[in-house]
């Protein structure tokens, strides 16, 4: 596979995954908010921003119409909703003959769908149904990769893209929560605590996952365990980081490269990490920090990528 | 006449594809236009709307230039196809297989012993001083002495209903996608009639175009690594190298993919460099390699052309080709086609005025407002003059235009290109229309039946070009 094909098809995967969770963020947080006091709410749209790595906002800015115009429509954020919709449909179009044609075709018609929609217009209908809908998009899009396409090297390397991203993102969205989390471990929770944490699960697809296994009985040490270190849920970290050594191996078993041992070590190190962590020892240890190390892992996996398949030296290949 | 066949579907001296006489279909259209007679306005206009749709959602697009940072727009798509007697299309497909097998022999010719210039058949100075002449070919063997593999000729149906070749494509021709996804598009809308009508499919183009490049290949290599080469997501025509590109299960690549090491071209992949054998290449001689060409080209790719040289890797079409396309060159062909093959030109051409001869270009200054004036290394519709729809400013300027470099012009009469029923706003009315049918030629000449047919959608225009407000339809060749 073409080095550059791998790196749009990757590259598309991730700018949809962002999408989406910026889709799932606001659209949790807007109905969430409802139910908070002006003062709490400003907190509240401050850690949301935070979460998708938005800049500090004005205080009096912290008005959800404003944050959510920044973070679904402003063009000139580069992690935008609508910019990320664009670079993924750009990378998918730049490798138009590697996708399938159903493929193409939907992503086209949710970028001219998120093209068509403002902020004005979303706003005085119902924001949920746009933001449902581009989340169903994402979601529709997966699966008709997954039915359309062949599962090689093109899939993996969207799959890749996918799960790094996923493993960055929750891991973020927990740091940014953690602060607030530490502050009530082993308290029961309050009504306000109560509805943030909820809006942390949701926020991850995660409620009624969690209480399927925990019950509905909320604690701050059980939700982080949950998204971080649960097995089988899709959103934890520690899934998506298994999902990225999955793919790294089959993608390096594919193409044979001498170079390719780097990111599978580093992603493989990381696993072992969440494979055998446990959720006390990490919050008493230094959350933030455990944290914060798994997205330096992340960027170093990509790196290691981007060295081993897509931008390696010519010596480097001739001499191989 | 009921529905949404127009009161002032008129006629006159112009040959009409589907009537023959007020009234009267020609035999192939008659199922055609029973079915419009029987279709209100609101349903022709609901299937337009339905193609429309299918054209977006695919992302069949092209990108006009000169308009800001490269707008995308659907190339219009006529809802009324074009029929081609199995008989019209016989003719066509001699005359177009004798014209590509005469050029190529030209082409070979003059870059090796250039036996038609010493004949004095071909004005050595009309050659050389072609743009497109590429001076660095001399010599260089062509696999198989193939120069054009893929061509895309330009034909328009005159008054006596004859075609005659307007133009031939011998450098990247594109449309073949539209060619394609129109008739995709056409058993979508239109399912039950075209089952009716004995229609040829042409859905093997793909596989076609692939054995001809295949046949480019160096032959102990039975298994072969060829490539579309791009220009890029920006290049009007980015839709159709990808879908080519499907079609053929082959990569598309960019310059930015490839590389030249000891002369040999490689793609890099993630699994390290893999040699390239064929190029399919869609950029222009000008941009294809830096060291050679145009340096400030970031298209192309450093060292191909001495790759090439050494016969490491072919290009289809070859470097140089642009030279028997020339506009001026072109009076000269069916002159070239009875040299090489001593045959008559099945295909005639369409009298033209060489303006570098000094009594034709006196008869053309002074008949500017009757003929067509072009300038030979333009293509697309760019840089031309329609003499009946230019004001005096205009004449005046091209007349000096001419006066400065006759080399760059010719002329031809104002043809008036045969029209064909369309469905415009709601009515159906005829515009003028032109017909590309797509030759490849590889280990031997296929053609496949069909074609391009392009529309001038403005009333009167000319100007089938999709820059310049053209739109395509679908193009039948009946089996009999």
């Amino acid at each position: 596979m073409l080095s550059r094909v791998a790196d749009s098809l990757y590259w598309m995967s991730r700018y949809l995954e962002r999408a989406e969770h910026t889709a799932r963020l606001i659209d949790v947080n807007l109905n969430l908010a409802l139910e908070l006091s002006p003062q709490a709410a400003s907190g509240h749209w401050l850690r949301v921003v935070s979460s998708l790595r938005g800049p500090a906002f004005e205080g009096s800015q912290l008005r959800p119409f404003n944050v959510t115009e920044y973070l679904a429509f402003d063009t000139s954020n580069a992690d935008s909703l609508v910019t990320c919709i664009t670079l993924a449909r750009e990378n998918c179009r730049q490798v138009r003959e590697q996708v399938s044609t159903e493929m193409w075709e939907h992503m086209n018609r949710l970028y001219l769908q998120v093209k068509r929609s403002n902020i004005s217009g979303i706003w005085s209908a119902q924001p949920h149904e746009f933001f449902r809908a581009v989340r169903e998009g994402a979601y529709l899009f997966h699966g008709i990769i997954d039915s359309t396409m062949s599962h090689g090297d093109g899939w993996h390397f969207i799959q890749l893209g996918r799960y790094i991203e996923r493993a960055g993102a929750t891991a973020l969205l927990l740091d940014v929560h953690f602060a607030e989390l530490e502050r009530t471990l082993g308290k029961g929770p309050g009504a306000r605590e109560f509805l943030q944490w909820v809006g942390l699960l949701r926020s991850c697809s995660a409620f009624e996952a969690y209480c399927q296994f925990y019950t509905a009985d909320l604690r701050p040490q059980r939700i982080i365990e949950f998204l971080l270190l649960n097995s089988d849920f899709p959103r934890s970290v520690r899934y998506a980081v298994r999902m990225v050594g999955y793919c790294l191996r089959k993608i390096g078993s594919s193409n044979q490269s001498a170079r390719a041992s780097r990111a599978e070590r580093i992603s493989g190190r990381l696993r072992a990490t969440l494979d055998y962590g446990q959720v006390d020892e990490i919050i008493s240890d230094n959350l933030h920090s455990y944290l914060d190390n798994i997205r330096r892992q992340c960027w170093a996996i990509h790196m290691a990528v981007q060295q081993s398949y897509i931008a390696y030296s010519v010596e480097a290949a001739l001499a191989s | 006449m009921p529905g949404a066949l127009s009161a002032n579907y008129y006629l006159d001296s112009t040959y009409d594809e589907m009537f023959e006489g007020p009234g009267q279909a020609r035999p192939q259209y008659r199922a055609l236009l029973q079915r419009i007679l029987h279709l209100r306005e609101e349903e022709l206009a609901e299937r337009q709307q339905t193609a429309d749709l299918a054209f977006l959602n695919q992302g069949i697009t092209f990108t006009v230039y000169g308009n800001e940072a490269g707008t995308e727009k659907i190339f219009p798509y006529d809802l009324l196809p074009r029929i081609i007697t199995a008989k019209e299309w016989e003719v066509l497909e001699k005359g177009l297989a004798q014209r590509i097998t005469a050029l190529n022999l030209f082409l070979k010719d003059i870059y090796h012993e250039g036996k038609i210039l010493k004949d004095r058949i071909v004005p050595f100075d009309l050659v050389f001083s072609c743009r497109h002449y590429r001076r660095e070919m001399r010599g260089v063997r062509v696999r198989r002495d193939i120069y054009v593999s893929v061509t895309g000729t330009d034909l328009v149906r005159v008054n006596d209903g004859q075609f005659a070749v307007l133009e031939d494509n011998l450098r990247v021709p594109s449309g073949v996608s539209y060619m394609l996804a129109n008739r995709q598009v056409m058993k979508r809308v239109f399912p039950r009639l075209f089952g009716s009508y004995n229609v040829r499919p042409i859905d093997e183009y793909g596989q076609a175009l692939l054995q001809t490049l295949r046949a480019l290949a160096p032959s102990q290599n039975i298994d072969p690594t060829i490539v579309l080469l791009t220009p890029g997501v920006y290049n009007s025509a980015y839709y159709e190298h990808t879908f080519l590109a499907r079609q053929m299960g082959i990569e598309l690549v960019e310059g930015r993919d490839l590389l030249v090491h000891d002369n040999v071209v490689y793609m890099r992949t993630t699994a390290g460099l893999r040699r390239v054998d064929v190029i399919y290449r869609r950029i222009d001689d000008d941009y294809i390699d830096p060291l050679v060409f145009r340096g400030e080209s970031i298209l192309g790719v450093a060292g191909l052309f001495n790759a090439y040289r050494a016969g490491n890797v072919a290009l289809a079409n070859a470097i140089g080709t642009g030279i028997a396309d020339d506009k001026a060159l072109y009076a000269y062909v069916p002159k070239i086609i009875k040299y090489y093959l001593d045959e008559d030109p099945v295909l005639a051409n369409v009298e033209t005025f060489l303006l570098s001869d000094s009594v034709e270009r006196q008869h053309v200054l002074e008949n500017l407002d009757k003929l067509v004036v072009k300038a030979v290394g333009e293509s697309g519709g760019y840089g031309m003059l329609i003499g009946p729809h230019s004001t005096n400013g205009e004449r005046e300027e091209f007349g000096r235009r001419i006066q400065a470099d006759p080399r760059n012009y010719i002329a031809q009469p104002t043809l008036a290109l045969s029209r064909a029923p369309c469905f415009i706003d709601g009515k159906i009315e005829p515009r003028h229309v032109d017909l590309r049918p797509y030759i490849l030629y590889g280990d031997r000449v296929t053609i496949v039946p069909g074609g391009l047919t392009r529309v001038a959608l403005r009333r009167g225009s000319l100007v089938v070009n999709s820059s310049q407000g053209g739109g395509s339809k679908d193009t039948w060749v009946l089996n009999e």
